[in-house]
């Protein structure tokens, strides 16, 4: 399973992997609070496309999103980045999530325009599913924010 | 799976009991070893969609069936709006009306072979491939609007392709009913400088071979002969459709409730036929299809420039287009009376057999071309609709060769350099802007097409034509 770990704050934390789906690839952000497990789900869906280290958080954009439950919240929050990324042509390696209760998100999404030498794009996302869709605390406390998208 | 999940109605049909919320049968077509090795999640999504409203005859699974979202990848369903019916955004994909084209060029191997790696560097230059690659048209809004509208009409009439190219093409390249105005400005922007490109994952434009002929008399009315070159491409209504999936399904998954409909997996997501949101959809995804039927015209070509410039005695001709995630308003037989049903084709190709109204006059004695797409390394297969298949599956066949194992599985057991160059050695150029996609890809990651298509043909669903191999591959 891949998966990205801040090692450089000591203790090695998954802050996000990927789950095998049959044709397509589950993304899963794992965070203290919802916010952070949506900010490392968005890193995973980064890291679908390419390596995330290779991105740089040159420019920001904000975008806003509305649900009637957390988990469908997080497909909007997925999908919207998709459009922007689809859009503007960038890819995002930095985010900042400001949930609001379970049907509200602000955020930042930081990132620069695709060089396709340089990130060598794998794969384009179609979208966010609700086919493995989870929004969760572990038993450890953590909190997951998870779902397959469709490649 | 189990086999004792089934009632085997036949060699290669599988019966799941009505049981529980289902309300018709559940039949998969697969043989035996192709249903042991088939995900149990297929069973459980085929089980679903039989509980879903207005659903007529059964709910069915081709054999290259595998997990999907809400409808098994390969799933089949018809539904009466008179009775109900629904039409569901998961039920089509996100994805509208991916399909592959196939085009004859009058090209020998012979003719190819001294010429094959200029034709595959041309070919990668002149066709957008892979993410954050860009078409060479941006629409303005009223042509956004005639496109979604004319689908591969409009695009001939631009000047991109022959008028003889439409009438091999399902619905003569236009399908009725489509209404731009239900297409949200956010599908229509994503569109914007998409037109004319492959996108990634699976999509791929190829060059290649017939290496064998089953029935040669379908196979002459084809234009296909043994040693013959060809070119299929693989894509589908790129950011255009996808936007419009992300937003029904949602607007279809909140809704649902209301609409008196509950749903086992919110994949599922449908709205009656008869609803306000239905017809929005149907109106959305109908733009949807002429947009992917666009798509695919412009890029036929794109096809025909690049030829041009390295084998300029090459005609590339349409054989077929066939569309493989829609829905479709069709007429169908059911106990003798004819009725109107809107058909969702997850992943699976409409099959027209023999005396079809609906086919055009050189396509009558034999059925239509069913296109089955391979992977870089493997066969794809062109068949025919077979006579009676109506009464199976509405008309309907395999797609493709349906993945073995999930792309991480593949990343982990091949690297793209290295797939690359094992191709290269049996005489296969791959040209792609990223190794990790090529290794997701890998002809290993693929289920046998070849078992696919016997079991196929064994169902009476669509007979084999002719076996291609891949000699170029541009993989998105």
């Amino acid at each position: 399973m891949k998966s990205g770990a801040n090692g450089a704050e000591s203790r090695e934390l998954i802050r996000w992997e990927h789950f095998p789906h049959g044709a397509d690839i589950g993304i899963r952000g794992i965070g203290q609070s919802p916010g952070e497990a949506f900010e490392n789900a968005a890193l995973a869906l980064t890291a679908a496309i390419t390596d995330p280290g290779q991105v740089d958080a040159q420019t920001g954009i904000s975008v806003e999103c509305n649900a009637p439950d957390l988990e469908l919240l997080l497909v909007d929050w997925l999908n919207t980045l998709i459009y922007e990324m689809a859009t503007r042509h960038m890819l995002f390696c930095k985010f900042n999530v400001v949930l609001r209760g379970t049907q509200e998100l602000t955020a930042q999404a930081l990132g620069e325009i695709i060089d396709i030498s340089r990130h060598r794009p794998a794969v384009e996302i179609k979208g966010a599913t609700y086919t493995g869709l989870h929004v969760g605390q572990r038993d450890d406390g953590m909190w997951i924010a998870q779902c397959v998208v469709d490649v | 799976m189990e086999l004792s999940l089934f009632q085997r109605d036949a060699e290669c049909t599988w019966r799941i009991k009505p049981e529980g919320d289902m309300r018709v049968p559940g039949l998969i077509f697969a043989s035996e070893a192709l249903i042991r090795d088939m995900d149990h999640k297929v069973y459980e999504q085929v089980v679903n969609v039989a509980t879903l409203p207005g659903i007529v005859t059964a709910s069915f699974a081709m054999p290259d069936a595998h997990w999907g979202y809400g409808f098994p990848i390969g799933g089949v369903a018809a539904f009466d709006a008179k009775q109900g019916g629904v039409i569901s955004a998961g039920g089509v994909g996100f994805d509208i009306s991916c399909g592959v084209r196939t085009l004859t060029t009058g090209l020998t191997r012979e003719q190819v072979n001294i010429q094959k790696k200029a034709l595959a560097d041309v070919l990668f230059a002149t066709i957008p491939a892979g993410l954050g690659s860009t078409g060479f048209l941006r629409l303005s809004d009223s042509q956004m609007e005639a496109m979604l509208q004319g689908g591969a009409q409009w695009a001939v009439a631009q000047g991109y392709g022959e008028q003889e190219d439409l009438h091999r093409i399902e619905e003569q390249g236009c399908t009725s009913g489509a209404q731009p105005s239900q297409v949200s400005a956010q599908a229509k922007k994503r569109q914007r400088d998409e037109m004319g490109t492959l996108g990634s994952g699976n999509h791929y434009l190829e060059v290649q071979e017939i290496v064998e002929i089953y029935d040669p008399s379908a196979a002459s009315v084809f234009g296909l002969r043994e040693g013959a070159i060809l070119v299929s491409i693989h894509c589908g209504s790129r950011g255009l459709g996808h936007q419009i999936g992300t937003e029904f399904l949602k607007r279809m998954a909140v809704s649902a409730a209301e609409h008196g409909i509950r749903l086992p997996d919110r994949e599922l997501a449908c709205a009656p036929l008869d609803s306000d949101l239905g017809r929005a959809y149907l109106g959305a995804m109908r733009a949807g299809i002429n947009c992917a039927l666009a798509n695919r015209q412009v890029l036929t070509h794109l096809a025909r420039l690049a030829f041009a410039r390295v084998l300029p005695q090459a005609r590339l001709e349409v054989l077929y287009d066939v569309s493989h995630n829609t829905c479709k308003e069709e007429i169908h037989a059911i106990d003798g009376e004819a009725r109107s049903l809107y058909v969702h084709r997850k992943g699976a190709t409409r099959a027209f057999g023999p005396g079809h109204p609906e086919l055009p006059d050189v396509f009558q004695a034999t059925g239509q071309p069913v296109l089955i797409g391979g992977s870089m390394g493997t066969a794809s297969y062109v068949l025919a609709g077979m006579p009676l298949n109506e009464k199976r599956a509405f008309a309907s066949a395999c797609h493709g060769a349906g993945r073995a194992m999930s792309r991480h599985q593949a990343t982990r057991r091949w690297k793209g350099r290295q797939v690359v160059d094992e191709l290269r050695e049996r005489g296969i150029l791959i040209r792609s802007q990223s190794d990790r996609g090529v290794a997701e890809e890998a002809p290993g990651a693929y289920k046998d097409v070849s078992a696919v298509v016997e079991a196929a043909q064994d169902a009476g669903l669509a007979r084999k034509v002719a076996r291609l191999a891949p000699v170029v591959c541009i993989k998105g």
